[in-house]
């Protein structure tokens, strides 16, 4: 994934070496994160973007640390803030290629209030969501995607919490482009990542992501060769909903409820099965669920997009009119206006 | 008939009524008039936090007062000598601060059984001989409105608005002052609805010539222009300078401007204002909550934008984490509190100056800022362009405080030149040469470097900094330095701020040490004791952390130092811990300011014991 980039005026070729800085990464031997932070850097040459250009924000916890790792601009924020921290830079400079890097905790617990208003806003930014599903910088808490019942320090007896679900959260506030990825899928992370990328608006990427010290294998029924097949279904623009390790399976919709059918019983063909259309909000709203339904397998792909305009232009545009209309603005005659009198 | 005309040096007049009956309106259009009559000014308007309580209350009562002088005024008055009542529940609220003997217009028409019920009346003052020892003017003012706009056709409704302007016409002709500014207000407000203009108009007219008319209006007052310094002038409120000063503050520094702010009382008025200056290229964003509002900030000043944020202290109180970060990354950011009575939702209209310690030491570690107060509503302007210009200057966040009473109250102000602004100079860093993000200039400032400079990609946080290079370092040492440095940096500052003038005596018997809005109180008390004869003197602080450097000096001097506050001493805590000083307190907590009279007694107090 390699394209021209240019640097102080002149092309150069950008590997994804160039965008790892120089510090050690300190995350633990095994972490998700490694290969979050290896398929980002691979993907990031490919947009002939310059590092300078580029600024990765983040909040507080494990996955927040990794703007250290990448060698352009980066801001490491303030628990549950990187959202909005990434909505003010953008807003004074739009020039800039602006990514949210951020956790579970993070992003919908203490950042929930903002994860909901930048994606309403559409501020042109990719959040990357890190899901483990547990607050692992703290050692072990249950996070707001935790599933019901799980026993961690902090929930002795099994948790009472209804989880969120991301991604008809993110529907749910306006998202522009929602999507799903895992760390075990180098591939399809890079694919999805490069999308994200290329929407212009808030993208928003929930990456299934194993925390191996607090939440070892939580989505290993999702990640491992001979479960995947079953448990899975890709996403793509156009095609129909196939899943399973024969390819014997699919889903269609009966009235507005999704079912499971077999291709092999000699009832139901591919042309009875739902074509994924990431248009359609409705049918990623049933898709979004079915992480949720027994017996579903989990939708992995791009549920949904949609071009709608972003904040920080249609902020740009009013002062533009502005100026257009009013003339610049001039301070001394704004100083000097209303209702004035001299004093001789 | 003959009336007399009497000349008075200045006037204080009090407009009351419903929060619904227009009384801030007519208040305002009371001051425009007389400011550009030439005198000099001070205003307080007063009002509830509902926005229509409901009618005839004593909660729902909102008041406006207004000194008008011939002569240098610095408040807004203790007693008025004239109350405007438009209802039984606004003479009730308002009737102790009036001045004996002081003059009662009353709308007799609203004295009805149910408005004197509601505002707790047994009978009817203005019948009952209770009022004996004031000049009781009675006016029938919804009757003489009603017909006074009764040819327009208007409904009942909006004939029965127009009411507060024959209040205002009336005083109009007990002081002496023009009809014509009013009117073409009138005029260019209403420009949709011309017979709603129109009614006004009349009903401002018809109360003029009532009071030219009618015999119970036996004395005129003058007011002559006030002999202020040679300038244009034009009057602001507090929040009004306040967003005055901050876009000065952008274009002079050449920096775009980014405000992220949240609307709270009584604050909003800054967020109104700057979002109504796009054609100078403003971005004002109403964010989520306080918390998003800061953040935004500190986001765009990270961008290289000259970043604001404006709050009153609940919403200080939940920024304050963020401001925590702004001071370890060492971004240049202004938070502007808007003071109000606390603690929680407290009294949000009221004024209180209790969110000091707040400011200067609410935050987790040791997390020092520069903390500013603004002295009266123009000093608005002064003050948030110097918190900007020390901001960019020491890349610190910095809190300037005002509050309630500043943010509404008005006064002339002579209006600078934009030449004559102080510059403020911002240099970013573009040299790859030597850089690392946390060396740092002869002011101990880091450099300031806007994502995009190629060459210089970095990365900055909540974690503490290793000295020079900036990255992630939990070194003890290393930690126990840079808490030092952000400290050093910050005292730095007195360097670079003006020194105190005693006003008086250098030394002697009693000093009194104000803060902020107190100057105008504490200015007024001063000339009183001068008249009769007491040896006092005076410093006020605008900038609170750090101290100016001579102020442990000036202390010293003096036998008896006095710190009035509107909250329980924290300024009085302040300089105790710093200076040694037994400084006596005079607080007031009842969302007021203080009056004049107040600080008197407590300094004759002192004087005598």
């Amino acid at each position: 994934m390699e394209s021209e980039t240019i640097q102080n005026g002149t092309p150069v070729k950008l590997t994804a070496k160039d965008f790892a800085s120089d510090q050690d990464v300190r995350w633990c031997p095994g972490c998700g994160d490694y290969s979050i932070l290896a398929q980002v850097q691979r993907v990031m040459p490919s947009f002939g973007i310059p590092k300078e250009k580029t600024v990765f924000v983040a909040g507080i916890g494990c996955s927040s640390r990794f703007p250290y790792y990448m060698n352009t601009y980066g801001f490491h924020g303030i628990h549950g803030r990187a959202a909005v921290i990434a909505s003010g830079l953008k807003m004074a400079r739009t020039d800039l290629d602006v990514w949210v890097a951020t956790g579970d905790g993070d992003l919908l617990s203490i950042g929930g209030n903002h994860f909901i208003h930048i994606l309403r806003r559409n501020i042109n930014t990719v959040i990357m969501l890190f899901n483990n599903r547990i607050y692992g910088l703290t050692k072990g808490q249950y996070s707001p995607t935790s599933e019901h019942g799980k026993i961690t320090k902090s929930s002795p007896l099994g948790t009472v919490d209804n989880p969120f679900n991301p991604l008809t959260l993110a529907l749910g506030a306006g998202g522009s482009f929602v999507a799903r990825t895992m760390d075990r899928d180098p591939k399809h992370m890079q694919d999805i990542v490069a999308k994200a990328h290329n929407h212009k608006g808030t993208s928003f990427i929930e990456i299934f992501q194993n925390c191996n010290i607090y939440n070892d294998g939580a989505f290993l029924p999702y990640t491992e060769k001979d479960t995947k097949p079953d448990n899975t279904v890709l996403l793509e623009h156009g095609k129909p909903l196939i899943f399973g390790s024969k390819k014997d399976k699919g889903i269609k919709l009966v009235g507005f409820r999704p079912v499971v059918v077999s291709l092999e019983d000699g009832k139901h063909t591919v042309d009875d099965l739902i074509v994924h259309d990431q248009t359609s909000k409705e049918l990623a709203m049933i898709l979004a669920q079915f992480s949720e339904m027994e017996d579903f397998p989990v939708p992995l792909g791009v549920l949904y997009e949609v071009e709608r305009p972003c904040f920080e232009d249609e902020m740009e545009e009013q002062i533009s009119n502005s100026i257009k209309k009013n003339g610049a603005g001039d301070l001394e005659k704004l100083l000097f206006s209303g209702t004035t009198w001299e004093v001789k | 008939m003959e009336k007399t005309v009497e000349v008075l040096k200045s006037a204080i007049i009090r407009f009351a009524g419903d929060s619904g009956d227009g009384m801030q309106i007519a208040g305002s259009r009371f001051t425009e008039t007389s400011a550009f009559f030439g005198n000099d000014l001070s205003t307080f308007p007063d009002f509830p936090a509902e926005i229509r309580a409901p009618a005839g209350t004593l909660f729902g009562v909102s008041g406006f007062q207004i000194q008008i002088s011939s002569q240098d005024i610095y408040s807004p008055g203790d007693e008025p000598d004239v109350l405007v009542a438009m209802n039984p529940a606004a003479l009730k609220v308002n009737l102790k601060d009036l001045k004996s003997h002081g003059t009662i217009i009353a709308n007799e028409d609203a004295f009805s059984e149910k408005n004197l019920q509601l505002a707790g009346y047994e009978s009817n003052p203005l019948e009952d001989g209770s009022l004996a020892g004031y000049k009781l003017l009675k006016v029938p003012i919804t009757k003489a409105t009603n017909n006074a706009v009764a040819e327009l056709g208007l409904n009942a409704k909006d004939a029965n608005r127009c009411k507060n302007f024959y209040a205002l016409g009336l005083t109009y002709w007990l002081y002496d002052r023009p009809l014509e500014i009013t009117e073409s207000w009138l005029h260019s407000k209403f420009t949709g609805r011309p017979e709603i203009a129109e009614g006004n108009v009349k009903a401002l007219r018809a109360g003029y010539y009532f009071g030219e008319t009618a015999e119970i209006f036996t004395t005129r007052y003058k007011v002559a222009p006030a002999k202020l310094p040679k300038g244009i002038y034009r009057n602001v409120t507090g929040n009004h300078a306040t967003a005055l000063g901050i876009l000065s503050a952008s274009i002079k520094s050449g920096l775009p401007l980014f405000l992220g702010s949240y609307p709270i009382t009584p604050a909003s008025d800054i967020l109104h204002e700057l979002s109504g200056y796009k054609n100078f290229g403003v971005k004002t964003f109403q964010a989520e909550d306080e918390i998003a509002a800061i953040c935004a900030a500190i986001g765009a000043s990270f961008g290289g934008s000259l970043a604001f944020t404006t709050t009153s202290g609940p919403g200080m109180a939940l920024k304050q984490e963020a401001v925590g970060l702004a001071v370890i990354l060492e971004l240049p950011l202004v938070i502007c509190n808007v003071q109000r009575g606390g603690p929680s939702t407290g009294l949000p209209t009221k004024t209180e100056q209790a969110d000091l310690l707040q400011v200067v030491s609410g935050r987790n570690g040791e997390c020092p800022l520069p903390v500013l107060a603004a002295a009266t509503a123009a000093d608005c302007f002064n003050m948030v362009y110097e918190a900007a210009r020390i901001a960019v200057k020491y890349m610190t966040p910095v809190v300037l405080l005002t509050d309630g009473y500043l943010a509404n109250g008005a006064e002339p102000w002579n209006i600078p030149h934009v030449k004559d602004l102080p510059d403020i100079k911002v240099k970013f860093t573009t040299e790859k040469e030597g850089f690392f993000p946390y060396s740092r200039d002869e002011n101990l400032a880091r450099p300031w470097v806007k994502p995009g400079t190629p060459g210089l990609e970095h990365r900055i946080g909540g974690l503490e900094k290793q000295h020079i290079t900036g990255n992630v370092s939990y070194d003890t040492q290393n930690h126990e330095f840079m808490v030092k440095m952000r400290d050093q940096k910050v005292q730095n500052i007195a360097n670079d701020i003006p020194l105190l003038e005693v006003d008086g005596d250098p030394e002697g018997e009693l000093l009194i040490i104000g803060w902020g809005s107190t100057y105008g109180s504490i200015t007024a008390a001063k000339e009183r004791l001068k008249a009769k004869g007491h040896k006092v003197s005076r410093i006020h602080l605008r900038y609170l952390n750090p101290f100016p450097k001579n102020l442990g000096e000036i202390i010293k001097k003096f036998k008896k130092v006095l710190i009035p506050e509107l909250n329980l001493g924290q300024l009085r805590k302040l300089i105790r811990a710093e200076f040694l000083v037994d400084a006596i307190g005079l607080d007031k907590v009842q969302g007021l300011p203080f009056k004049a009279s107040e600080i008197e007694r407590k300094v004759l107090e002192l004087l005598n014991k």
